[in-house]
């Protein structure tokens, strides 16, 4: 026999970047389009926001998906609660959140957002105990249970909140834009980006650096062997499914405070946008959905600003093309 | 037995219903001629005949369509916007089917040969994506459907509800061009109703609940399979887009909430799984039921929700307030998903055959 472990380390996984240079390659092309390298600046930070946003909400849904299989069409649900509950406390503080101060306005936006993602967790954890858990591999039934979960989600938040549009203004600190040269860049986005591009790092670190996300990643290759070994894969996978109701409610509440308002049918609009983000990134692959969301956003600011009337199916072009060159979506991760 | 293609409802009480929801539609007219049940009547007609066509791709095969409003919404808009642009002819009638099933045929060929080689929960995505674009698209192109506010025309001089075919004089009740529509709605779902009932009943639809079952063993055993699912979704999409005729000629008008919207969706599947899934049957049970109670429950639940104000209950008014509806029918659907897979026809008919 051969000695293998000598010298030679691992050989390392072949690293596939041509899908992440695509955003990087979409944003450069449409510099001479664009004409005006200030407006370029404002949409590609707008796309940039917008993307981060809903590289929030579906990272919980890609997640899901790759580790269990189980695709949740009830995702949209948790963002509009995440979206509500929030206003539980924006609403009564309005005076915080009118005031111009930093401090003040963070008093009360940090617990918003917190007490949203618990509220929105904690209804995972329910949803996924009695929607999900007895129909577990059947993929019809996945589909209906889900769905009629968002029925009644909806109908429940309209119940409790009314049917009107409630209105959400921004705190005062986050209003106004930051302005470089001629390109102004709104505050918020710039915020929207750092908690997505913080997101996105605590996510990979959990998956790449800690022991559950080792466990996570060894269960969306193979759920068997993981439980063979000795491991709860059930209870990881509500883990996972609690942490991605936890931060489609964040992605909720920042949507809510991009838009300046709440309304129970945002979860199904949303829901939409995130399953063709989930779809092009590859099912279960969170760099895919992460480069996935900014492929979209791209698209729909550059698109928006170029060719108006095209805008309005541009998200399907883009899926048609991405699955016309891969049709796994851009990482495929799972063998299904 | 020939005219239900040998699949007869195999259940006394189901047959006794179904003879009870078929005769009722069929004396509607005369036994209740006021127009919100005529309405109801009609709706449960077309419905019937929607879900039914959603039952064959749900039901029969298996896959998650969330495209099927957007069939329903083609063929409603074909006939509108022929009808608005043409004037109110037969021709025109004409122009708008032939324009809108093969263009609803062609899009189902697209989106399935597109598709459906895949799982069904990447199918079921992809079409929510498309039905959404879709949508929005109906909406914006304003010029051609009249954007958000639809298109209202005229029907042909036959069927206006101002002539008079039969006078008062001769039976006792007036037969205008309202009740030759809603019998024109009534034939044509009847037709395709007992049409896909022979559908399903044939070696194809044999072959697709193979597919159903185990699509690895169907194509084992030579089908192709993606052939078959593309041909069903066609089939599907067809009858939706008739359906959406027959609802465009009844209300005179097209508009995305009355064919597109998401909520009708919800709808469809809502009925097709409380009716009871992989059946035909069920569809029309499953569409009787639901729009009683959408035009009938809501009533008795403005009365509850009034007298749990007056009692001063915290919540339940809400609840039960009247346009929440949806959510004891949402609750209802998780329940008989989980409970009775097989809705109420299946539950009528004992031994489980087919569980999907």
């Amino acid at each position: 026999m051969t000695d293998v472990s000598a010298s030679g380390a691992l050989p390392k996984p072949k690293r596939d970047v041509l899908p992440a240079l695509l955003p990087v390659a979409l944003a450069l092309l449409t510099i001479p389009l664009v004409g005006s390298t200030s407006s370029w600046v404002t949409l590609t930070a707008a796309s940039l926001a917008m993307g981060m946003m809903i590289f929030i909400m579906a990272s919980g849904l890609t997640l899901v998906f790759g580790l269990m299989d189980v695709l949740n069409f009830g995702h949209g649900a948790f963002i509009a609660v995440g979206a509500y509950v929030a206003t539980l406390v924006l609403l009564p503080l309005a005076g915080w959140v009118q005031a111009d101060s930093l401090l003040a306005n963070l008093a009360v936006l940090v617990p918003a957002v917190l007490l949203a993602m618990a509220v929105s967790g904690a209804l995972g954890l329910v949803v996924e105990r009695v929607l999900i858990l007895p129909v577990y591999g059947q993929h019809l039934k996945q589909i209906l249970m889900t769905t009629g979960g968002l029925i009644v989600a909806e109908q429940a938040l309209y119940a409790l909140w009314g049917p009107e549009i409630i209105p959400l203004p921004l705190p005062t600190s986050l209003r106004g834009s930051f302005v470089i040269g001629d390109a102004a860049i709104a505050k918020f986005r710039v915020l929207a980006m750092l908690i997505g591009l913080a997101v996105f790092a605590g996510i990979q670190l959990v998956l790449n650096r800690t022991k559950i996300g080792l466990l996570i990643r060894a269960g969306v290759e193979n759920g068997e062997m993981v439980e063979a070994l000795g491991y709860h894969i059930r209870r990881l996978f509500l883990g996972v499914f609690m942490v991605g109701s936890g931060l489609a409610g964040l992605g909720g509440v920042m949507w809510a405070l991009y838009r300046e308002q709440v309304h129970a049918s945002m979860g199904d609009d949303l829901t939409v946008l995130v399953f063709i983000v989930v779809i092009i990134g590859g099912l279960g692959s969170i760099g895919g959905c992460f480069i996935g969301a900014l492929l979209v956003a791209m698209v729909a600011n550059y698109g928006g600003f170029l060719v108006p009337k095209l805008a309005l199916v541009s998200n399907i072009l883009l899926m048609v093309a991405v699955l016309m060159w891969r049709p796994r979506g851009l990482y495929a991760v799972t063998s299904r | 037995m020939m005219i239900l293609s040998g699949d007869p409802p195999r259940s006394r009480l189901l047959s006794a219903l179904l003879i009870v929801i078929v005769v009722a539609l069929l004396a509607t007219p005369f036994v209740f001629p006021g127009a919100k049940a005529m309405n109801a009547a009609a709706n449960i007609c077309i419905f019937a005949a929607l879900v039914a066509s959603y039952d064959l791709l749900l039901g029969y095969t298996g896959t998650v369509s969330f495209a099927h409003t957007m069939f329903y919404g083609i063929g409603s808009y074909a006939i509108a916007i022929a009808l608005y642009s043409l004037g109110p002819s037969w021709a025109a009638v004409a122009a708008g089917v032939l324009a809108g099933l093969p263009l609803a045929m062609l899009l189902a060929l697209a989106i399935g040969l597109f598709s459906l080689r895949v799982a069904a929960i990447f199918f079921a995505m992809i079409t929510l994506a498309v039905a959404s674009a879709f949508q929005v698209l109906a909406s914006q192109l304003s010029w051609l459907t009249g954007g958000e506010d639809g298109r209202s025309f005229q029907l042909p001089e036959l069927l206006h509800p101002g002539t008079v075919l039969i006078g008062k004089s001769a039976f006792g009740f007036e037969i205008n061009g309202r009740t030759l529509t809603y019998y024109l709605v009534f034939a044509v779902s009847a037709a395709m109703i007992l049409g896909l009932l022979r559908v399903v009943n044939s070696p194809f639809g044999r072959v697709l609940q193979a597919i159903r079952e185990n699509r690895f063993r169907a194509e084992a055993l030579g089908y192709r399979t993606v052939f078959h699912l593309t041909y069903a979704n066609c089939i599907a999409a067809m009858v939706a887009a008739c359906a959406g005729m027959l609802n465009a000629l009844w209300l005179r008008y097209a508009g995305p909430d009355t064919t597109l919207s998401f909520s009708i969706m919800l709808n469809i599947l809502l009925m097709v799984v409380i009716g009871g899934m992989g059946t035909i049957y069920g569809a029309i049970i499953g569409a009787a039921i639901f729009l009683l109670a959408q035009n009938y429950l809501q009533a008795l639940m403005g009365a509850a929700s009034r007298a749990a104000a007056d009692v001063g209950l915290p919540l339940l008014p809400g609840l039960l307030h009247p346009d929440r509806w949806l959510l004891w029918l949402g609750l209802l659907f998780i329940a008989s998903v989980y409970f009775f897979p097989t809705g109420v026809v299946g539950r009528l008919r004992g031994k489980p055959r087919t569980a999907p």
